[in-house]
């Protein structure tokens, strides 16, 4: 009997898996020789959507299924075992042989926190628990002491991977030390980091790792309840988590005296309400009270006050997955992967202008090189790398000469960037670095809770700064100003958020200064981005008056009839590029 | 500030699942009336604070925080364009410039007919497929310029 797993999470459904779902299952409605399934995320999002066939021990996935492809898979490949070569991704056979187009992308890697995503039916708690699932759990309930749990974290060295890269252990050690008479555990699963989605990709494909590694960290600090917080933009990840809950209360794994341990842990969702301030945590502790989510001043700590000022303990969705691999697995066989500083595996997100953009899960302490090229499969269409950025808005941009940057706690801030939470867009020569400073200060302009006035006030002025760069009205003091507002922002400010505002622009201005130079004095945009310093022209010479663009333009800013030259009225014209892309004689360009 | 009458049963129906007189369900039952109503009516407020006991400031207070309220109704289509780091360089600024134009709407804004909202939104976390683009909740990736306009003429 030959199982069929559908890649069903946001980025699936979003190339269309609903249909290629649909019409499997309509061809095997009367066919009961096959089971069809549904499956999380396996990173290869460049070929979405995905299906995987499991038969005789061998596993056939192939990519870019649309409705029809399903039909040819179901014809070809369950009616007489033949893989459709052209488009199967991978492929392993009885004897554990890989191969299949894709094969590279996932055989570079090492999956720790993704080793259920894709794998598993996110929604059926049995086929985690097969894999090993709750295992964890039981061992530290019933086995371990609360000590020896929070020994074998610190033992492991994991370090937070919501951004700061605390260590996990000594957190848990904090919590565990202050007495009293409720604690909580929280699970930060906000992911405000524009261009990450990671901890989205773990929660709709492997909820039950996040449950375990709460309920684990509940043990460890005496907490018998848990928060998860997950921003209102992942439905599916809010779905998903609920059917776990109920399967795992079903199931003895959350409730009262879980295993027969006399432990009892519960766990309830809090869905954010859209604020990327929100998942710094003190903020987050102030929304689940039901407040406005604003920054709290610490001390104390979460450790002493964290929700309702109680003791607390608040990870992020990939630290809590790491858990329950650790506590099977031991301590030295997570220090077998990464650095002696940061050990372990890291997820990150491969987006922006990269061939195959996806998810990635390899060793601590691997280069930026070997994760935009090796995995990545390099640029966009053959486009020229500029930087990667790094770390969202509180990150920076890693300009090319330093691509053999092992990507870790201690080499990334070296750069002027930060770890971040593993959101990694790769950006070209046509993203111009002055855009890319001023779209990240939009963000956190528009994103500061309004607590500081440095922050809410400030963010704004270097705003308008850039703004006035990239429409060409910038002058010469501009980038001493932005430097010198920068230090005062992040100087002042009482979070995170405002704390490292500045960071886009600061590491920018570093490496690119002359596109900063080039927008002010030259009122040029040197990657022809910047709107207001372009503008489409069509050249008499080669158009052909086909009106093939004239038809194309979405807000019909082209004259011109058949075979008279077409003109473009730059009034109306919105600069998509879609007469660019129409034009089959190269006649429109960009100046 | 809409003219659209709402069932005012329905509010106290949202009001009454949580406990009366603990302020702390009211970004919870704010989120409620958000979905039933797809907006957070006055009339709804009002209900919603009388029974959990919070000054009716609280609710604004929190409504004007998050952008998940809406003071006001929303069109038939929500039209939200993802404008996240990787749909900005590949592309959405175009999407958004073009639905404004095709539109005459600013995002945040609804058409006068009530058909159709415009809308951005930080991040939905399909970042691979940038741009993405939804409608009323269906993601669409790799949306190309003028997909944007079909998507929503489609709709009309
Ligand atoms: C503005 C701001 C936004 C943040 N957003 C997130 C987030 O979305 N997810 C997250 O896990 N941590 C986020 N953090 C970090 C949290 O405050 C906290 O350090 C983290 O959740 C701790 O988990 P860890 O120790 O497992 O890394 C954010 C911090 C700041 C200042």
């Amino acid at each position: 009997m030959a199982k069929i797993l559908v890649g069903m999470s946001t980025c699936g459904l979003s190339a269309g898996a609903r249909d290629t779902y649909e019409e499997l299952k309509k061809l095997l409605s009367d066919d009961s020789s096959h089971e069809l399934t549904l499956t999380g995320c396996i990173g290869m999002c460049y070929r979405e959507p995905l299906v995987e066939i499991r038969d005789n021990g061998t596993r056939t996935i192939y990519g870019d299924v649309d409705a029809g492809r399903a039909r040819e898979i179901v014809d070809k490949h369950l009616a007489n075992g033949t893989v459709i070569e052209d488009y199967a991704v991978y492929t392993e056979d009885a004897s554990g042989r890989k191969g299949g187009a894709e094969e590279p992308f996932l055989t570079q890697q090492n999956r720790i926190v993704l080793r259920n995503c894709g794998v598993i039916n996110p929604e059926s708690i049995d086929e985690y628990t097969e894999r090993g699932g709750y295992e964890a759990t039981r061992r530290a309930l019933t086995v371990m002491t609360p000590e020896q749990v929070v020994g074998e974290i610190k033992e492991s060295g994991l370090r937070g991977r919501g951004g700061a890269g605390f260590p996990t252990g000594i957190k848990w050690s904090f919590a565990a030390g202050n007495d009293a008479d409720q604690k909580y555990v929280v699970c930060n699963a906000d992911e405000g980091d524009p261009g990450a989605f990671m901890d989205r990709s773990v929660l709709e494909g492997d909820p039950h790792a996040v449950l375990e590694g709460m309920i684990i960290c509940g043990k460890a600090i005496g907490a018998t309840f848990g928060y998860i917080y997950c921003r209102a933009e992942y439905p599916l990840a809010i779905a998903r988590l609920e059917i776990a809950i109920e399967a795992a209360r079903k199931k003895g794994y959350l409730g009262d005296d879980i295993l027969g341990s006399g432990f009892d842990f519960d766990i309830k969702i809090k869905q954010g309400a859209g604020a990327f301030v929100c998942g710094e945590e003190t903020a987050l502790f102030a929304s689940i009270e039901g407040e406005r989510g604003m920054p709290r001043i610490r001390p104390p700590f979460p450790a002493e006050q964290g929700v309702w000022g109680k003791p607390t303990n608040n990870n992020n969705v990939e630290t809590y997955a790491n858990i329950p691999w650790i506590i099977v697995n031991g301590a030295s066989a997570f220090r077998k992967y990464g650095t002696e500083k940061s050990p372990g595996t890291k997820v990150f997100a491969l987006v922006g202008k990269i061939e195959k953009g996806g998810l990635a899960e390899v060793p601590m302490g691997t280069s930026i090189e070997e994760l935009v090229f090796g995995i990545g499969g390099g640029i966009k269409d053959g486009g020229e790398f500029k930087p990667v950025q790094m770390g969202g808005p509180s990150g920076g941009c890693i300009p090319e000469h330093l691509k053999n940057t092992p990507v870790d706690f201690e080499h990334i801030p070296q750069t002027g960037a930060i770890m971040g939470s593993g959101g990694m867009v790769v950006l070209d020569a046509t993203t111009c670095m002055v855009d890319i400073a001023r779209f990240f200060l939009d963000f956190t302009q528009e994103e500061s809770c309004g607590k500081c006035t440095c922050c809410r006030i400030g963010t704004k002025r270097m705003l308008e700064t850039l703004e006035r760069i990239t429409t060409g009205e910038g002058n010469t003091e501009d980038i001493a100003h932005l430097q010198h507002l920068a230090q005062q922002i992040k100087q002042a400010s009482l979070c995170g958020l405002g704390q490292t505002a500045p960071n886009p622009v600061l590491t920018t201005i570093d490496y690119y200064e002359d596109e900063y130079i080039a927008h002010i004095s030259d009122k040029h945009c040197p990657a022809a981005n910047c709107s207001a310093l372009v503008s489409f022209n069509i050249d008499r010479d080669k158009c052909t008056g086909c009106t093939l663009c004239v038809r194309d333009c979405p807000v019909d800013a082209i004259s011109g009839g058949k075979k008279q030259f077409h003109v473009i009225d730059q009034g109306k014209c919105v600069k998509c590029g879609k007469c660019i892309t129409s034009c089959n004689f190269d006649a429109v360009y960009k100046a | 500030m809409s003219k659209r009458c709402i069932d005012p049963a329905k509010a106290r129906e949202i009001a009454e699942r949580y406990p009366a007189g603990d302020g702390t369900g009211l970004i919870h039952a704010l989120q409620d009336v958000q979905a039933a109503f797809g907006y957070v009516p006055c009339e709804a407020v009002e209900v919603l604070c009388e029974h959990l006991g919070v000054p009716i400031s609280k609710a604004f207070s929190a409504t004007t925080f998050y952008k998940a309220f809406s003071l006001t109704p929303k069109g038939d289509v929500v039209i939200r364009i993802c404008t996240g780091t990787a749909c900005h360089i590949r592309g959405a600024q175009t999407l958004v410039d073009e639905i404004r134009a095709v539109l005459s709407i600013e995002p945040g804004e609804t058409t006068e007919d009530m058909k159709f909202t415009l809308e951005t939104v930080n991040c939905v976390g399909a970042c691979a497929m940038a741009p993405v683009v939804s409608l009323n909740g269906e993601y669409h990736g790799g949306v190309q310029p003028g997909a944007a306009t079909r998507m929503i003429r489609g709709e009309e």
